[in-house]
């Protein structure tokens, strides 16, 4: 054995390392190829040896080869021995050629599951986070299936190291195994709020990358995420939470308008630009999903675009970058305010940058208008001529024939203009875009009927010049367009002024040597040319002009009989025979021009490019069903024919195919010739309806004729110039006709009101130069109009449209089944007694349970909303009661549902509804401690129901303060919302209760019976802090204290938040909040201010709006509850003046604020008594006139405890403090007595909680 | 999400690669082979981000690239990346690189990370890598929190004994005995030292 390992050693001597291999390669230049392929005959013995540290030196090298391009999925399986080496050293050189070579086809990938899973629950973190980075590369379907459960509580673990791996990684998971998402989420919820920045910033990661591609399953989140936003400091998370918000902007409206204001203090506050930047995106992104509602944003646009501006006009070439492509989005919405930076765009057409100037004629595409479009044409078109390098005039090219052609044409007036600018592009050398610019000429030509006769004159011209497109070089792109000019020639031929010419054009030899494809063209159009050459000359007996296109195309054709083209042949040979044929017929004086244009006869119409998805499958026709039986097995799997209709699902295909009976289809032509009708540019495409024009829609628009004898051709300059020069003019002509017209109309009006004149021409001024009709895209007679047909099957991310919603609500209608927990090993016992194990047993009869109480719940639902709506009428009490009782059953239902999920829901009311109200309202404050008793449960209905109409209310008061009229009215109405809301806010106190203390609670209680508990009343946990006649100031109690483990041994962190809400009507602004510090609290300021200034706070407030702030403190010892004065300064600021006022108040720190809720399992409880360092007190309350689990809920909501057991009336309790200390509770209750008994590390810590909870109870 | 980061040099010869999405060897080498295509023959005041690299991504895609002395850093990224982020993130990486690899020359400039260093020492760069960006998502921007991380990670290597620790050197210097390898070891370079043809008596 020893012989062995000193053998190994030796071995090991004569190895060549990672380094020797590398310099190795760099001295073999010339033979890299040989030395490589000997440096892998080594490392194949190497990997033959038992030596570890010679394996994992080989595993090494070859992650090396691996990136030189070799292929090295041969030593898969050493690599999984290196992976499963005891040593981190080669652990870590396995796990990282693994993520380098691994896929989902490695077949040994099976092998590491369990050695994986050996790693993730490793005493060494660093074990666990290098299979955790490499799991990330590697992870399949099978790898996630499997170890999704240990991935979960890894997320748990006591280092922020593996957390944030951890948190991570579950993307990968869910991707590979959606499944996993709805178990998993609610802890990647919590992670949000993870006091380590690291796993915060993961989890956001996340959340942000799942969001992304399914918003609206994460709408619920955007509250939390705007807690984040406004507290987080860390750019990179703000960054990602702002670019979520604009991609659930778009859905959600409202959300945007509250966006709006921290967006705009963050662009005007940050100074890193890449925040700056995204803040500038987001709030385009709300401003184009409010653009149809709220008109009055100007601002903010104006903010962005002038940010944007700095951006451009920056000599950083990547902020200008930015800039444009930012720029580029407000343009979709907001034109106008980007058209006034023109110049600047325009400017940015001359970087020498080529990706600036991309960016810049994206930004073209929107800016033109009917006005500009030939100025910005004539623009790029010189750049054609200067650009060097074909890709970026190509780009060129296909970018003027974008903004030409978008939008059905939408902006070109003068379709000759666009006809002469398409045969200048022609002449560009060697671009690859012939082909774009034939099929624009064939839609232009086809599609605008008055243009043809121009089109076919330019085409005949392009045809007769061929050989200059053809030129000497084969310049294959550019030759496509002949194709588009043969096949208009011909199908519009009655509109050649000499056909005879264009067809002898046509039939040069030297088309010969064109593409195939055209030569087809050429042959079939020549026919074409051929009848009308005939039919002009019909009626003339013994015609020789006829005889003479004959004999000319029987001359020819032959040329192109002999083609090595099947289908030119085909052709050719066709009609040289009908050719023939009408010679012999000529020679014979019969009349054939009427037979043979008849073989030409009909007008083709476009076909829209989705018309053949959309015919649907006739009945009775199943295209799956073989037509015969296949042959034998092994042929079975050809590939399967793309579907030619539409698919259709069985159900609809029936009834719709009764029903579009004759009448129904007769109803929709009918229909859309209307909708033509009465659109200008559209147009039936038969002949009788042309002359819809006088339509009542089109009647105003003046039809100018335009003189179109104008010389076409001006030596030395282009013809499209001219058209810009003819349009200046025509324009011109065209207002001072207007203002004439003007002029009379004033006269008559005299005396009347003066309209100011119309200063710059306006969009619809400007009339096209002559009538257009673009014809329609034709459709199959019953298509389905349907926009969902882009979407991607085979997106991954599909499979993670998993609707969350419910699952954060635990109220609704889908709580998580059995069957989607996360497989969890049975045969290693877990350490705690989880939940997850309990509900194992008890699942079975429970499903039946949870189905019966849905459909219950459903009926209560309709019940309570009829209710609802009767008691607004009559306003009975008496009806509310009954509410209340009817709610009863429900919590029990909604209890029951809770324990079945297999992580703690976070809420047990609709947090839909939640939803709404936070965005229906800035949050205004509810008056404190004022405790009545409404029926929470009618508020909760109430809430999703009102907050829709409430947030209008809203409105009005900001845009239109001079309504005098309807003020009055309005207080009176405002009033009564603030009711409501208070209302409302209770209700949210009332979840934020059960969020807070009853999520941990709930799942631990379940060992007891659940008894048909009353509702508990509503609690809040906000207290007035202070007020005058401008302020209001209220205080959270620390909702969110966390502390910093590390390197601040004694010191702790506590967040109190504060809501300020503005009680004047003038605007409150320049706020700033300071607080005296004492030696044991402080507050947290930022780096470089004194310990005595005062921090600002991040907003404004205009009248009536609250907003809410957050603050830091420092905190050395807990055990005593502090009261800190402070004050918060500001300024009033009204029409007239402005003051600066001040208020003081009043910062009480409460023990119980030290007090964060943890679940405690009871074995661990149990434990933590039987350890004997606790120290114990107790005390007494008499005449407490409540049920034990109001008294319950209350100590969990107000002293942050959680429920550990409870049976009957005694319950015990724990909490612990930020700074780890203990705090145990046993609660006894029997007539009206309670005692509590408590245990805690730190006497004074406990004492002063139990004084606090003694207060707590005596108020009520 | 990242989808690949690049780093090669201006000659285009890789010197560390990694994809968080899986291609063959071959198709791998072909995307870097038209990234440097793209990248190369871009100036070095122009912007940093391009579009249209066809192999990888598409049209939601962008790469984003620093240039520093010989190396070329490409990041491939979606649209979810702040661009200046991740341009930001390149430079974080390079000074991880310079402080992490070599402790001994922490005086170095960040923006003159030697090619040397990345191509001695892939694996250390991979390791520093994986703890700044895991699965294609950034994992961590903290500065002090990766080098004390790497750091940590390198000191349990060294515990352990480390696969280039004590004996491996005595080993190349062993190594260096072998006389007939060293001719081929020495790299003249591109000094050309022509003998001197001796006129044959």
């Amino acid at each position: 054995m020893a012989l062995k390992i000193v053998k190994g050693s030796i071995d090991r001597m004569f190895d060549k390392n990672l380094q020797d291999l590398v310099r190795g390669i760099r001295n073999h230049k010339d033979d890299e190829a040989k030395y490589i392929s000997t440096c892998i005959d080594e490392i194949k013995q190497e990997l033959k040896q038992d030596n570890i540290a010679v394996k994992a030196n080989a595993v090494c090298k070859l992650t090396y080869l691996q990136m030189l391009g070799y292929d090295v999925s041969w030593a898969a399986f050493n690599i999984v021995e290196v992976m499963s080496s005891s040593k981190f050293t080669y652990k870590r050189i396995g796990y990282l050629a693994a993520s380098q070579c691994f896929h989902e086809g490695t077949d040994v990938i099976m092998l590491t599951t369990n050695q994986i899973r050996k790693d993730l629950s490793s005493p060494n973190q660093y074990d666990t986070g290098v299979a955790l980075t490499g799991l990330s590369c590697f992870v399949t379907p099978d790898l996630a299936r499997d170890l999704a459960n240990d991935i979960m509580t890894l997320m748990s673990h006591t280092k922020p190291y593996i957390r944030k791996k951890a948190v991570l990684i579950m993307y990968k998971v869910f991707l590979k195994y959606p499944e996993s998402l709805r178990p998993a989420f609610p802890r990647l919820k919590e992670k949000l709020e993870d006091p380590d920045p690291g796993v915060q910033s993961a989890a956001v990661n996340v959340i942000c990358e799942l969001a992304r591609r399914n918003p609206k399953n994460y709408l619920s989140l955007a509250p939390l995420f705007f807690k984040l936003m406004t507290s987080s400091t860390n750019n990179w998370v703000l960054i990602k939470i702002i670019k979520l918000f604009g991609a659930l902007t778009p859905l959600e409206p409202r959300l945007g308008k509250k966006l709006i204001e921290p967006l705009t203090n963050l662009i005007h506050s940050t100074s890193a630009m890449s925040l700056l930047y995204e803040c500038v995106n987001t709030v385009i992104a709300v401003l184009i999903s409010l653009s149809s509602g709220m008109p009055n944003h100007s601002a903010s646009i104006q903010l962005c675009v002038q940010k944007l501006r700095i951006l451009i006009e920056d000599s950083d070439q990547n902020l200008k970058y930015l800039g444009l492509l930012a720029m580029s989005k407000i343009l979709k919405t907001h034109p106008k305010s980007v058209q006034s930076h023109k110049d600047l765009i325009l400017q940015c057409l001359d970087d020498k940058d080529e990706s600036i100037r991309l960016r810049a004629l994206d930004l073209l595409y929107g800016m033109v208008s009917k006005k500009n479009l030939m100025e910005i044409v004539k623009k790029l078109m010189l750049h054609v001529d200067k650009a060097e390098g074909t890709t970026y005039r190509d780009e060129l090219l296909t970018k003027i024939i974008d903004i030409c052609s978008q939008s059905n044409f939408q902006y070109i007036t003068n379709f000759e203009w666009y006809i002469s600018i398409l045969v200048e592009l022609t002449r560009l050398e060697g671009t690859r875009h012939g082909h774009l610019i034939a099929s624009q000429m064939l839609d232009v030509a086809i599609r605008v009927k008055a243009i043809r006769g121009f089109a076919v004159a330019q085409m005949a011209t392009l045809l007769d010049n061929a050989h200059l497109l053809t030129g000497n070089t084969q310049r294959n792109g550019i030759c496509e367009v002949l194709y588009a000019a043969a096949w208009i020639c011909g199908e519009f031929s009655e509109h050649l002024e000499d056909p005879m010419q264009t067809l002898e054009a046509m039939l040069r030899p030297k088309v010969a040597t064109l593409p195939g494809h055209i030569q087809a063209v050429y042959v079939q159009n020549a026919a074409k040319l051929f009848a009308t050459v005939l039919r002009k000359h019909d009626g003339e007996t013994e015609s020789q002009a006829a005889q003479e296109t004959s004999q000319l195309l029987i001359d020819r054709l032959p040329l192109f009989v002999q083609s090595a083209n099947l289908e030119v042949q085909e052709r050719a040979s066709c009609i040289l025979q009908l050719v023939k044929y009408i010679q012999k017929l000529q020679q014979k004086n019969v009349e054939v021009a009427e037979e043979v244009t008849a073989l030409f006869a009909g007008e083709l119409n476009p076909v829209a490019p989705k018309a053949q998805k959309k015919v649907p499958i006739p009945e009775g026709l199943d295209l799956d069903a073989w037509i015969n039986e296949p042959p034998s097995e092994s042929e079975s799997e050809d590939e399967k024919p793309k579907a030619v209709f539409a698919k259709e699902e069985p159900k609809h295909s029936r009834s719709r195919h009764t029903e579009v009976d004759e009448k129904e289809l007769a109803r929709r032509r009918e229909v859309r010739k209307q909708e033509q009708a009465n659109n200008p540019f559209y147009i039936k495409a038969s002949p009788s309806s042309q002359k819809v024009y006088d339509a009542p829609g089109v009647e105003h628009i003046p039809v100018v004729q335009i003189d179109l004898s104008v010389p076409l051709k001006v030596p030395g300059m282009p013809m499209s110039d001219q058209y810009l020069k003819l349009e200046v003019e025509r324009r011109q002509k065209e207002k001072a006709e207007r203002k004439k017209k003007e002029k009379k109309k004033k006269r008559e009006k005299r005396g009347k009101e003066r309209k100011a004149d119309s200063g710059p021409e306006s969009e619809e001024d400007i009339t096209p130069a002559h009538q257009v009709d673009i014809v329609t895209e034709e459709m199959p007679e019953n298509a389905l109009p349907s926009d969902d047909d882009d979407k991607d099957p085979n997106d991954p991310h599909k499979a993670l449209d998993i609707d969350l919603d419910n699952l954060l609500s635990g109220f609704s209608s889908r709580p998580l089944a059995d069957s989607e927990k996360l497989p969890v090993r049975t045969h290693r016992p877990e350490a705690l007694k989880s939940p997850a194990e309990d509900r194992d047993s008890e699942s079975v009869p429970q499903e039946t349970k949870k189905k019966s109480g849905k459909e219950k719940k459903k009926d209560k639902e309709k019940d309570r909303k009829r209710s609802k709506e009767e008691k607004k009428k009559k306003k009975k009490h008496k009806e509310v009661e009954e509410e209340l009782l009817e709610s009863q059953p429900e919590e029990a239902v909604q209890s029951e549902e809770t324990k079945e999920a297999a992580a703690p829901p976070t809420s047990t009311s609709a947090e839909a509804s939640d939803l709404d109200f936070w965005l229906s309202s800035a949050p205004v404050p509810p008056a404190a401690q004022e405790v009545t008793a409404p029926s929470s449960a009618a508020a909760a209905v109430d809430t999703s129901s009102a907050a829709a109409p409430e947030s209008e209310p809203d409105e009005p008061k900001d845009t239109e303060p001079e309504d005098t009229k309807s003020s009055k009215h309005k207080k009176k109405k405002q009033k009564k919302e603030k009711e409501e809301k208070e209302k409302k806010k209770k209700k949210r106190h009332h979840h934020h209760h059960q969020h807070h203390s009853d999520a941990g609670g709930e799942d631990s209680v379940q060992n007891g019976t659940v008894e048909e508990e009353e509702p508990l009343p509503p609690m809040s946990n906000y207290s007035l802090l202070a007020e005058n006649s401008y302020i209001k100031m209220m205080k959270e109690d620390a909702d969110q204290v966390y502390d910093i483990q590390g390197n601040h041994q004694d010191e702790s962190k506590v967040v109190v938040s504060v809501i300020f809400e503005n009680k004047s009507d003038s605007f409150l602004k320049s706020m700033e909040f300071n607080v005296l510090d004492s030696l044991n609290s402080k507050l947290q300021r930022p780096e470089g201010a004194g310990a005595h200034d005062s921090l600002t706070v991040p907003f404004q407030l205009p009248p009536g709006v609250s907003n809410e702030a957050r603050f830091v403190f420092s905190v050395q010892s807990i055990i005593m509850p502090q009261k800190l004065k402070g004050t918060l300064t500001f300024i009033v600021k009204s029409d007239e003046s402005s003051t600066h006022e001040k208020l003081d108040f009043k910062l009480h720190f409460t023990c119980t604020s030290y007090l964060i809720t943890t679940p405690c399992y009871s074995d661990a409880y149990a434990k933590l008594l039987e350890s004997g360092d606790l120290k114990g007190s107790s005390l007494r309350l008499e005449g407490i006139n409540m049920p034990f689990h109001h008294l319950l809920a209350r100590i969990c909501f107000h002293h942050h405890f959680s429920v550990v057991e409870r049976i009957d009336s005694c319950a015990s309790m724990y909490s612990r403090s930020i700074q780890g200390h203990h705090v145990c509770l046993l609660v006894k209750t029997s007539d009206q007595t309670v005692s509590i008994d408590a245990k805690c590390d730190e006497p004074s810590l406990l004492g002063n909680v139990l004084d606090e909870i003694k207060q707590t109870f005596s108020k009520c | 999400m990242i989808k690949a980061i690049l780093i090669f040099n201006n000659h285009g010869k890789p010197r560390l690669i990694r994809f968080y999405q899986y291609f063959a060897e071959d198709m791998q080498q072909q995307i870097i082979r038209e990234t440097f295509h793209l990248v190369s023959k871009r100036d070095d005041n122009v912007c940093n981000f391009l579009e249209g690299g066809s192999l990888i991504g598409g049209s939601d895609y962008k790469l984003i690239y620093r240039h520093y002395a010989t190396l070329y850093f490409v990041f491939c990224v979606d649209s979810s990346e702040s661009e200046l982020g991740i341009l930001d993130l390149i430079q974080l990486i390079c000074f991880f690189v310079s402080v992490c690899v070599f402790v001994e020359t922490l005086d170095k400039c960040f923006e003159n990370v030697c090619e040397l260093d990345l191509i001695f020492h892939m694996d250390k760069v991979h390791y520093i890598l994986q703890e700044v960006v895991m699965g294609g998502m950034v994992l961590e921007t903290n500065m002090n929190e990766i080098v004390a991380q790497v750091e940590l990670q390198n000191r349990m290597e060294k515990s352990e004994g480390g696969l280039s620790a004590a004996p491996a050197r005595a080993v190349s210097a062993v190594k260096n005995m072998n006389l007939p390898e060293i001719p081929r070891n020495i790299n003249i370079g591109d000094i050309n030292i022509k003998v001197p043809s001796l006129s044959p008596f």
